[in-house]
């Protein structure tokens, strides 16, 4: 189902106007805080009524200020996962989970309770009281109750910000689960990369109220316009072919093998690997006698000199697009030039595990 | 001992007693949905004559109570404008009524029950509200099954601090429905007209003990009630 966003909005000094439509599966708002992400989801919630715009899931209107038609938000059929999870306080994390789903219409179906609490791991709590509740197991309980409301669109607003790195990456795969198992179309609000080239099926990067970028994680963050320069970097698509004895797990990918610390996903599954361009370095000739395990062999596409000394060298590796961020003077001591053969090499160590996340869902893919 | 505690006090002591409890139970039970509305209205909506609503609500806390007594006479009185048209067309008579009682007393703990139940209301997060909003539920089920349940600790406050003035009511109570022994004599007018007679003191100091005992008890079962409804909706 497709998600047709058009909002206009004013508010003191600050303007959003965006008129997108994005394809099925997740859609992440990304973009610096003040960028109006926040803005959109609740005007798409409906706690917030935009000067004028048109809302609709699929066949399904929120919001069309043109016809003069504003769904309140209690009939918008929206699953709401909110950073700070709100779970009511004076209820059990069971009666949490079946209050949106006591509200949800007679002719919908929701998901099963069973099957949330399976798919979020959260069996052991539901006599439990929010207020006993970790950040972490709060927000699976949050996930659960937004998503046995049978709504037709999920909307998450940052829902992992306010938790540290490990919970992070406790709550992420989730996500993914939601994403893969689930067929409801997500929109998730973020302004962190490695969430953004873990769960996008597409990205909006968002600036000031505009929409500056817009496509595959693998373009908008590659993308100077969507991102910083320190951060821009690939996202390439992988397949676990093996786990070796040293604690280091090897990918299959379009621009060859490729060796990384251990990756918890069992060989043959589909990954995402999000690789910054700072961490890659550029050899004209094969290397050898290097501490770097990982060495791919491509083609320049596209060199994009930036404003400061450093440039953007692009690198064509069959369908999959490298990039590395070096010095101009190394540009022009190598001699580099588009169409020319050559070899990025990558250290294994400088891939963070949560740069790497399951895979499916990337524009592209076979089953997409 | 019941017997004994039944002769310990005389039978217009008893009716006091008795009258006093019927009139605060009323006056605190009536006005607790109103108090309610009129806590949400002033916590929670912007409309016109807000101000003018808390004044309204406020007032027979710095009013004199007399003055809210003779009020009370000249709008609700049998001669008064409402009274008049309640006698009239629903046959209904407040003054010199234990329901005038009633009345006199709801009206004088107004404030402190409004104002307990407002706390309570502003200290809702307006996020869960709007949470169970997006989850389907509509503007009144949310009341009830969210904001209803978070303020409950404050209405217990509220009308426990109600019955509790309601009891003690005197001034406006005396002045719309005077001090008729087994009608309109409740506790505090029990003690003062006991205090007019000679010999009087004993039977005004047993009530003054019953006086102190209601309110102690009232006071403890306040706090033992709060404490209860706070741990649940604490979330823990």
């Amino acid at each position: 189902m497709t998600l047709a966003l058009q909002v206009r909005h004013r508010f003191g000094g600050f303007a959003l106007d965006v008129d997108v439509a994005a394809p099925p599966g997740v859609t992440v708002l990304f973009g610096p805080s003040g960028s109006g992400k926040t803005t959109l989801v609740n005007a798409v919630a409906g706690l917030l009524r935009p000067d004028s715009g048109r809302i609709a899931v699929g066949d399904w209107t929120l919001l069309d200020t043109g016809a003069g038609h504003c769904l309140p938000p209690h009939r918008r059929r929206i699953g709401y996962v909110f950073q700070e999870g709100r779970l009511f306080p004076h209820l059990s994390v069971r009666q949490n989970l079946a209050y949106g789903r006591w509200f949800a219409p007679r002719d919908s179906r929701p998901e099963s309770l069973d099957r949330v609490v399976e798919l979020l791991g959260i069996g052991h709590l539901l006599r439990r009281r929010p207020g006993t509740l970790s950040g972490g197991e709060k927000s699976r309980v949050a996930i659960g109750r937004a998503l046995l409301a049978a709504p037709r669109l999920i909307l998450a607003d940052e829902p992992l910000a306010a938790l540290d790195e490990a919970r992070k990456a406790e709550i992420l795969p989730y996500f993914e689960r939601l994403r893969d198992e689930v067929s409801v179309p997500i929109l998730y609000v973020s302004h962190a990369s490695a969430e953004v080239a873990r769960l996008a099926t597409t990205v909006i990067a968002l600036r000031e109220g505009r929409v500056v970028a817009m496509g595959s994680p693998a373009r908008v963050l590659g993308d100077v316009a969507a991102v910083g320069v320190r951060d821009i970097a690939s996202v390439l698509r992988a397949r676990v072919s093996a786990h070796h004895a040293d604690g280091l797990s090897e990918l299959a990918t379009a621009a060859g093998p490729l060796l990384l610390p251990r990756v918890p996903e069992a060989p043959g599954t589909q990954i995402r690997v999000r690789i910054a361009a700072n961490e890659v370095i550029l050899a004209r000739e094969a290397p050898s006698g290097l501490s770097a395990l990982n060495v791919l062999r491509g083609t320049i596409a596209e060199i994009r000199p930036g404003r400061g000394p450093a440039a953007l060298v692009v690198l064509a590796m069959g369908e999959e697009r490298l990039s590395a961020r070096v010095t101009r003077r190394s540009v022009a001591a190598l001699g580099l030039a588009p169409g020319q053969t050559c070899h990025a090499i990558l250290k294994s160590v400088a891939v963070a595990p949560a740069d790497i996340g399951s895979g499916r869902h990337m524009p592209g893919d076979a089953d997409a | 001992m019941g017997a004994d505690l039944a002769n310990w006090l005389g039978p217009a002591e008893w009716a006091a007693v008795r009258l006093s409890l019927r009139v605060s139970f009323w006056a605190t039970l009536v006005s607790l949905p109103p108090g309610i509305l009129a806590a949400y209205a002033l916590a929670r909506w912007e409309f016109p004559g807000r101000q003018v609503l808390n004044g309204l609500v406020h007032l027979p806390l710095i009013l004199p109570p007399v003055v809210t007594g003779y009020l009370l006479l000249l709008v609700m009185g049998r001669r008064g404008y409402l009274g008049q048209w309640l006698e009239q067309w629903f046959g209904i008579v407040l003054s010199f009524r234990w329901t005038g009682a009633a009345l006199a007393a709801a009206i004088m703990a107004f404030p402190l029950m409004v104002r307990a139940i407002r706390l309570a209301i502003e200290a809702v997060d307006p996020g869960l509200e709007a949470a169970a909003g997006t989850l389907g539920a509509s503007r009144p089920w949310v009341f009830v099954t969210v904001t209803l349940p978070l303020i409950l600790p404050g209405i217990i406050a509220g009308a426990i601090l109600a019955f509790a003035k309601a009891i003690g009511e005197f001034g406006a109570t005396i002045t719309f429905v005077s001090n008729i022994p087994g009608q309109t004599q409740t506790i505090p007018s029990g003690i003062h007209a006991f205090l007019q007679v000679p010999g009087g003191e004993e039977a005004a100091t047993r009530l003054v003990i019953v006086a102190i005992v209601i309110a102690m008890a009232a006071l403890l079962l306040s706090e033992f009630v709060a404490r209860q409804v706070a741990r649940v909706v604490g979330g823990r």
